[in-house]
């Protein structure tokens, strides 16, 4: 009998204090961030879409063969001798014309190692990470400014790679 | 009903109209009235569910459709379960299939015809009022059971099955419980139970004597179970029978049961108000205080309150094992309620 009083106490006792805790927990400010209209502020080494500037870009292609899974292509030429000497940020002279950049994000893997050969420092992972499209062909990305040198020779070296 | 029959006067050539149409009309009006109140208030309590649910876990809940925290979430909810497929599994029991979730609603439904909102707003003023609820109230059981065997589904039948004990053992405590209050006021009219309590706080049933406030404490624990709230959702717990007795159900079958299950919660909560916590009556009498807010929403508040503390157990408290339940009722919210029964009694006749 006395079990059986001391039982229906505790557990009177025990829903009060679980009670108690919900109660609490009403009026704690939620954890709930709402995603559209805020947003996290991304860690700085963040590895998001990559973004290459193009200005600083020499044309090496380190990232190109560093690729796990070959998602950037650098295509270039070399600059005629007469031509201006033109120099990347850090002081670099850009022997090569980069004709093609492109990075294809649909097969990044978010690895970073491309940034870590470029001699410039102008390859690297930005945190932009909303660049959901409605075509995959939009994921690819062509950063490439300098035109070929003649409009021939860039058909040249199209066909010689297909 | 009869304020609705006095409004209904208003109508020109009322009194021309034949004699049963006369006598019918009020009543179709005044269920209409009630069933659309309940809609609404199940409309908002399933909104109020989700928030109160969302901010004791520390989230927000729904806060995007209707622009202020997402107060027409469950609107949109209704609308689509109103749009979808309507899935009627192949070897069924048909006809006990399709008219399960409208006996659950009705079990629910018809027990509103007694409760009494307000001074004058109720729909009828039965003599055996309080009876009456318990003997419809339990008619969902049915239902219950009807969806659990018709669906074919051994998942639904355990639920319904399950249901079927829990209900009836709960209903006991809880027609005891309410014993407790009937034997001081010596009628089972809900508008007599509201009368007998007017005239302050002092006068309500829960702070008149302390066998009372035990026996609310112990008819909330029962409706608890009554309506397979949580901790006692057993027939309907998800981990173990995937949605219990309607598993089955889908659209607006299953939109009958939601809005059964949520009238059944607003059902105890008003049974509670009017037997425990005055009904309609205001808390400061009229002497002390201008009465500001009318009857039927102070009526309103109080079930809320209720409604709100079953809410606030439900996301508390896990759910009790089957045997746990009926030790619970049987060992412990019996007996007390019969001690609690004597005890009233004995005050009544020598206080």
């Amino acid at each position: 009998m006395l079990t059986y009083f001391r039982n229906l106490g505790l557990g009177l006792i025990t829903v009060l204090n679980s009670m108690g805790v919900a109660w609490r927990h009403l009026f704690t400010p939620s954890v709930t961030l709402q995603y559209p209209t805020m947003k996290w502020t991304m860690p700085e080494r963040s590895r998001s879409r990559l973004f290459n500037k193009i200005e600083d870009c020499i044309g090496c292609g380190q990232c190109a063969r560093v690729c796990p899974t070959n998602c950037i292509t650098v295509q270039t030429e070399k600059r005629a001798k007469d031509e201006p000497e033109v120099f990347a940020a850090d002081g670099t002279v850009k022997k090569l014309r980069t004709i093609v950049f492109d990075i294809d994000m649909t097969l990044c893997c978010y690895c970073a190692l491309c940034t870590f050969p470029c001699p410039t420092h102008c390859l690297g992972m930005t945190g932009e990470y909303e660049y959901s499209v409605y075509d995959k062909n939009d994921h690819l990305y062509h950063f490439a400014k300098d035109k070929p040198m003649a409009a021939n020779a860039r058909e040249e070296h199209v066909t010689e790679k297909a | 009903m009869e304020s609705i029959a006095r409004l209904l006067q208003l109508i020109p050539k009322y009194n021309a109209l034949p004699g049963i149409v006369r006598a019918l009309l009020p009543m179709l009006v005044s269920c209409i009235l009630v069933f659309a109140l309940l809609a609404l208030a199940v409309l908002f309590l399933v909104w109020m569910e989700r928030k109160v649910s969302a901010h004791i876990q520390d989230r927000l809940g729904p806060m995007y459709v209707g622009g202020w925290h997402g107060w027409a979430q469950t609107l949109a909810d209704a609308l689509k379960l109103l749009l979808k497929e309507d899935i009627v599994p192949e070897s069924i029991d048909t006809l006990l299939y399709k008219m399960a979730p409208f006996i659950v609603f009705l079990g629910a439904f018809a027990a509103f015809v007694v409760v009494p909102f307000g001074a004058a707003s109720f729909v009828t003023d039965l003599n055996i009022g309080i009876l009456y609820i318990v003997a419809v109230g339990s008619l969902s059981v049915i239902g219950i059971i009807m969806a659990g065997w018709a669906s074919n589904n051994k998942y639904s039948l355990y639920g319904g099955m399950r249901a079927a004990a829990q209900i009836i053992s709960y209903e006991i405590p809880s027609a005891i419980a309410i014993m407790t209050v009937i034997i001081p006021v010596g009628s089972l009219s809900m508008v007599d139970i509201v009368n007998a309590q007017k005239g302050g706080i002092q006068h309500w049933f829960l702070f008149r004597n302390p066998f009372i406030f035990l026996a609310f404490v112990i008819y909330f624990i029962a409706s608890l179970a009554e309506v397979n709230r949580t901790p006692f959702d057993i027939p309907e717990a998800e981990s173990e029978l995937v949605a219990g007795y309607h598993t089955e159900y889908s659209g607006m079958r299953f939109a009958f049961f939601f809005l059964a299950e949520y009238a059944n919660m607003l059902l105890v909560a008003s049974v509670a108000t009017t037997l425990f916590l005055g009904g309609w009556t205001q808390a400061i009498p009229a002497s002390i205080a201008p009465q500001l807010i009318p009857g039927p929403i102070l009526f309103f508040l109080k079930v809320l309150v209720l409604v709100f503390i079953q809410m606030w157990l439900r996301w508390s408290l896990p759910r009790l094992r089957v045997d746990q339940l009926m030790y619970l009722s049987w060992k412990v919210l019996l007996p007390i309620s019969l001690v609690l029964v004597l005890g009233v009694g004995w005050l009544t006749v020598y206080w």
